[in-house]
């Protein structure tokens, strides 16, 4: 392996923790209030409204069935009004995030699902307002499935990123991409795969821990 | 006394994919301060659904529930929350945030009303002092046994300042040692803080042990209400009786037997009855069933016997228990 490829895999793997962190980071700053929304609209829910609930789920369900791959192309015009180009790492988040927002979304009204009712039932008991139950009573409670759930988001992020060396975003899904695959460098292709599945084994192994450190039960 | 509930002919019906479903049947009732009220009924009968018309947690679908002479169902939303913070309610699973410790779970009911955080430490120890947990102030729920969630529960509800404590089987999951306890510290509160007690519950031996006066819910409807010593003594509705009597079966020696359930309470206990029976009118009856508890802090004795086979036999053992003050109930009639 040549000087030169392994300084490519080197960036590769920063540009891929980077895309990763901060699509991660934006899916969830935005995912997780959906999830919430869809969580506390679902019928017998807190703040039970199903017109919202049917036009949030509706948008999560389509933009979830769309191949990413689809998505990334289709994105393009919007990353390029977003950031302003649509090849590089800083584009690649664009769609990444996009795609990783749904995602994020079920997963969190599915944590939030698990929340026993009658701790809802306590805290609206004790005169708890629903908004104030879902953030002191219902978040703190489902903490180490939302943990749990969030190292598998970001895995999930973490795999698409390598996609985005399709449409000329930057990471070790590139490197192996170009390298490994159109010039069939059988060393470059598993040397990417090999730290592809040691980020997402790291990923893993993180939010395990941090979801055991918080489960109490 | 002021009245701190009262129902004005309750009604409530669930709609289920068009099927209707009355649990509350015409329910009148008032709940007076300072006592303890129970209310028991079988699984089912809608005592559940009548305690959480209490807070709101229910909305009624005819009748009005007034919490100190103010109409529930007239609150707005933070009305309404307002109102919630001076009824605590504790339940048979006991609703704990298992991802809090102990004290912050006990901080929660003050933290809503806004105390600052000093004030509900220091408050939040007073509590876990009264229901016996202060060395278990940093441990988390899942450490604790049945009885120690319960107390906690108990003191997160007390934190508050409530005027009422709601009781929603508070006591079902829990073995009858433990279930002692629990209402032991209950009554001591009541005691102690001029607390409002209203508890639900499917045993009888709960209400007999600390209630005032009970409310027998029988399949929606308000079967019998009053004071825990004469329902007892006396239980008058088919759903009291299935819950006061004795839950073994009866079955006389002749099969035209007759059997009667004899109530007695303590000023006659230094009286040996049956001995007295057997010497004066040399008539001898067949005891199926005896045993003696406390109600309402007075000593009871109820007995299930067997009467002679003669009518007039009979008549005579009847008139004997009753001249020296006995209750005598036929008990075939609830069967």
């Amino acid at each position: 392996m040549s000087e030169y490829i392994r300084e490519a895999i080197i960036n590769g793997v920063w540009e891929t923790f980077v895309m990763t962190f901060f699509a991660s980071l934006f899916s969830y700053i935005i995912g997780m209030p959906l999830g919430v929304i869809l969580y506390s609209t679902s019928k017998g829910r807190l703040l039970e409204n199903k017109a919202v609930n049917l036009v949030i789920g509706t948008i999560v369900n389509i933009t979830r069935s769309l191949p990413f791959l689809i998505l990334l192309v289709l994105l393009i015009p919007f990353t390029r009004f977003v950031v302003g180009q649509s090849i590089g790492t800083t584009a690649a988040i664009v769609p990444l995030t996009i795609g990783a927002i749904p995602i994020v979304a079920r997963m969190v009204e599915s944590s939030l699902n698990e929340v026993q009712p009658g701790i809802i039932e306590a805290a609206t008991s004790m005169g708890a307002s629903p908004l104030y139950t879902i953030l002191h009573f219902i978040i703190p409670e489902s903490m180490p499935s939302l943990l749990q759930g969030g190292a598998i988001n970001v895995a999930t992020v973490l795999g698409y990123s390598a996609m985005a060396g399709v449409i000329g975003g930057g990471g070790l899904g590139a490197i192996a991409l170009q390298y490994g695959y159109y010039r069939y460098q059988k060393d470059v292709l598993w040397t990417t795969v090999t730290l592809l599945i040691i980020m997402v084994m790291l990923i893993q192994e993180i939010g395990i821990r941090m979801a055991k450190k918080h489960r109490k039960i | 006394m002021e009245n701190v509930f009262e129902l004005n002919n309750v009604f409530k019906t669930y709609k289920n994919d068009g099927k209707e479903f009355t649990a509350l049947k015409d329910i009148s009732l008032t709940i007076k301060e300072g006592e303890i009220f129970g209310i028991i009924g079988m699984s089912g009968a809608g005592k559940s659904t009548l305690v959480r018309t209490l807070n709101r947690l229910e909305e009624v679908t005819s009748g009005s529930v007034n919490f100190y002479g103010k109409d529930l169902a007239s609150l707005k939303p933070k009305e309404l929350r307002e109102v919630r913070h001076s009824i605590s309610m504790i339940f048979q699973g006991f609703n704990l945030v298992n991802q809090r410790t102990v004290i912050q779970n006990v901080e929660q009911s003050m933290k809503i009303i806004g105390i600052p955080r000093v004030q509900r430490r220091e408050k939040a120890r007073q509590m876990l002092g009264i229901v016996g947990l202060l060395e278990k102030e940093n441990e988390y729920p899942a450490r604790l046994s049945g009885g120690q969630k319960q107390r906690v529960a108990i003191a997160r509800a007390l934190a508050a300042d409530p005027k009422v404590l709601l009781c929603d089987e508070a006591t079902s999951a829990l073995d009858p040692k433990i279930t002692g306890e629990i209402l032991d510290l209950l009554k001591k509160i009541n005691e102690e803080r001029k607390l409002t007690i209203v508890i639900i519950t499917h045993e009888m031996s709960v209400v007999e042990k600390i209630c005032d006066r009970v409310a027998i819910i029988d399949d929606g409807n308000l079967a019998e209400i009053g004071e825990v010593k004469e329902v007892f003594s006396n239980p008058s509705s088919k759903a009291a009786k299935k819950l006061v009597y004795p839950s073994n079966p009866f079955d006389p020696s002749d099969e035209n037997g007759k059997i009667v359930r004899v109530v007695f309470d303590g000023t006659q206990s230094n009286v040996p009855f049956i001995a007295n029976l057997v010497e004066k009118t040399g008539l001898k009856v067949n005891i199926l069933s005896a045993n003696t508890k406390s109600v309402g802090g007075v000593g009871y004795g109820q007995m299930i016997v067997e009467l002679p086979p003669a009518e007039n036999d009979r008549k005579t053992v009847i008139d004997f228990f009753r001249e020296g003050g006995l209750i005598v109930s036929e008990v075939n009639e609830y069967e």
